[in-house]
């Protein structure tokens, strides 16, 4: 590699693709063939026991208007994220700016705030979960400190939904510590300037902190979106889906049609038009966000 | 006197919603040393400790004791964990330091496949890994990070990257000078210069394998290969009426190797999930 016979365009151009090719090979066998094969499987009944037959659009057609479960599960999967990332990132800001303070010990405090959000994904905490809030679950005995007689919470299908979003609210630690170190980047002589000319410290949080931080927010809220639209483990392990299918979130019903059906064909399909839906969500949000995001680089302007 | 009495709120609300947060996790520690007779009650001291919890629990599952379970775990991770490194931190030697052409259009699709949702590659990716027999075995988790894939791959990639941009070049440009191989500037000067990078990789590759509930369920069936998710999950299935002493005090110790990870490697922790965001 050293030999440099001629002039070369590249600097290391062999080099370069051999310490590349795990990547590539793994791009190309593991993602961008998968994602061809995908593609086709979900214009084919495909099922794993007989061999693909191509059936053109019948699956989305299928899935569009004969499907009673896909529009109920989009339509809990929705509510679902719209509910969960902007609480989440609510109290991810809260608890952030309640840290961003030079007092001692913050180390402890953050460390016991995020911890829920370290074991967070595990069956484990999910199991947790499914005992807190049965019949029998520690939280009714609080509720009935405070004279509320309590239920199984994840036995009402008004308010299973509630319990998991709940779990994904609580687990909000990472965005937390995203908006820590935004908090810590903006310029303290802001917030002083502001004081001097007599600015409420709501005024401040409004007029400074938001601006300031709005790339951040953006960068939480599509990281938010995208994983609440992919929630499988907490609605599989609390609830199973239901009761009555109040929490048969998307992802489970694509687990199901596949892997218990074997439906391939069918849950590529349902794939697909995932991948649609949180893609034009995210657009949504960027689409939005010359509205509200603020880049430093632009003179203050919006973006 | 005021700043004080601001400085005590302060520490007041803070303790209060660390408390709030925590509430959960500290009755969880109580709540598996609890009979099931004590399980509904908020408190989190058990009246006595019934230690049993554990022991019982241990060995809940017919025919395999949780160790079994622990080893296969640690077997799946500490592979994954080892060949991730390996893997990424070459791909990102080639993105970060050397001159090839598509270089950038590699890098854009990357970055592209970090945002890309597993379902809609999941589907075709199962399909192969039962054709070539990989079903119930772990390969379906180790080739995936050896190619520098699986959970969390292109984020560690991107995280090496970034560390290895903010190296000064001089050090590698005198070390070629010096007739050094480009292999032997990956190992004899960028792998020690990124290892704190390397170990903040570890650290998520671990948690992030250990939780990944999802791909362990699809591709191990057998109970002899069960890890520690399906083991609960199994326990969890398989019980009438479930002994939740017993489960939770296993799922306590499922979630142990995770904590002490956290713990040992703090500092690295928080800086990782920050560059993510901040410095990119």
């Amino acid at each position: 590699m050293q030999t440099k016979v001629r002039q070369k365009r590249w600097e290391s151009p062999l080099a370069g693709y051999l310490f590349l090719s795990p990547w590539l090979l793994g791009f190309i066998l593991l993602t961008l063939g998968p994602i061809c094969m995908s593609l086709y499987y979900s214009f084919t009944d495909y099922s794993l026991l007989s061999a693909p037959n191509w059936v053109g659009l019948d699956n989305y057609r299928k899935i569009f208007t004969t499907d009673d479960t896909f529009p109920h599960t989009l339509k809990i999967t929705i509510l679902f994220v719209l509910l969960t990332v902007p609480l989440r990132l609510a109290f991810a800001l809260l608890i952030a700016m309640m840290l961003n303070r030079p007092i001692r010990g913050i180390a402890y405090y953050r460390t016991m705030v995020y911890f829920p959000s370290l074991i967070g994904t595990s069956i484990a905490v999910s199991i947790l979960w499914k005992n807190i809030f049965g019949r029998n679950g520690f939280v009714n005995d609080v509720l009935g400190f405070f004279g509320i007689s309590g239920k199984s919470w994840i036995a009402d299908p008004k308010y299973a939904l509630g319990t998991l979003i709940l779990m994904m609210v609580w687990q909000f630690g990472s965005s937390m510590i995203i908006f820590l170190a935004g908090l810590k980047q903006i310029p303290r002589d802001l917030y002083e300037a502001a004081s001097v000319d007599g600015a409420s410290k709501w005024r401040q949080f409004v007029r400074i902190t938001l601006p300031m931080l709005s790339p951040i927010i953006l960068f939480n809220a599509v990281q938010s979106l995208i994983n609440s639209f992919q929630m499988f483990t907490q609605a599989f392990v609390v609830t199973n889906g239901g009761p009555v299918h109040s929490t048969y979130v998307y992802v489970m019903y694509l687990y199901q049609t596949a892997f218990t059906k074997f439906q391939m064909g069918y849950a590529s399909a349902l794939a697909w038009i995932l991948l649609f839906l949180i893609g034009a969500f995210t657009a949504v949000l960027f689409a939005t966000s010359r509205y509200w995001v603020f880049y430093e680089t632009q003179g203050g302007k919006r973006g | 006197m005021t700043a004080t009495m601001k400085r005590l709120g302060l520490h007041g609300s803070m303790l209060a919603v660390s408390l709030i947060m925590m509430y959960p996790v500290f009755w969880w520690l109580g709540a598996s040393l609890k009979t099931n007779a004590e399980m509904s009650s908020a408190s989190l001291f058990p009246k006595k400790l019934n230690w049993s919890n554990f022991s019982e629990g241990w060995n809940a599952v017919p025919n395999y004791a949780f160790t079994h379970f622990y080893m296969n775990t640690f077997e799946l991770v500490l592979g994954v964990l080892f060949t991730s490194i390996v893997s990424c931190s070459l791909v990102a030697f080639a993105f970060g330091r050397l001159d090839f052409p598509l270089r950038n259009v590699w890098f854009a699709i990357m970055l592209v496949t970090l945002m890309l949702p597993t379902q809609v590659t999941i589907v075709p990716q199962y399909v192969m890994f039962n054709e070539l027999n990989w079903l119930n075995t772990y390969l379906p988790f180790y080739v995936p990070h050896i190619l520098a894939g699986g959970v969390g791959g292109p984020f560690f990639i991107y995280l090496l990257v970034q560390f290895i941009r903010s190296i000064p070049k001089e050090l590698d440009e005198s070390a070629k000078i010096d007739g050094c191989s480009w292999f032997g500037i990956y190992w004899r000067i960028m792998l020690p210069l990124i290892k704190p990078a390397l170990v903040t990789v570890g650290i998520y590759c671990f948690l992030w394998n250990w939780d990944d509930f999802f791909g362990q369920m699809l591709y191990l069936n057998t109970v002899d290969k069960y890890t520690m998710n399906l083991a609960l999950k199994l326990f969890i299935d398989s019980q009438g009426s479930v002994p939740w002493g017993q489960l939770l005090a296993m799922s306590l110790l499922s979630v142990v190797p995770s904590v002490l990870v956290f713990f040992f490697a703090q500092k690295h922790f928080v800086e990782g999930i920050a560059s993510g965001a901040v410095k990119g």
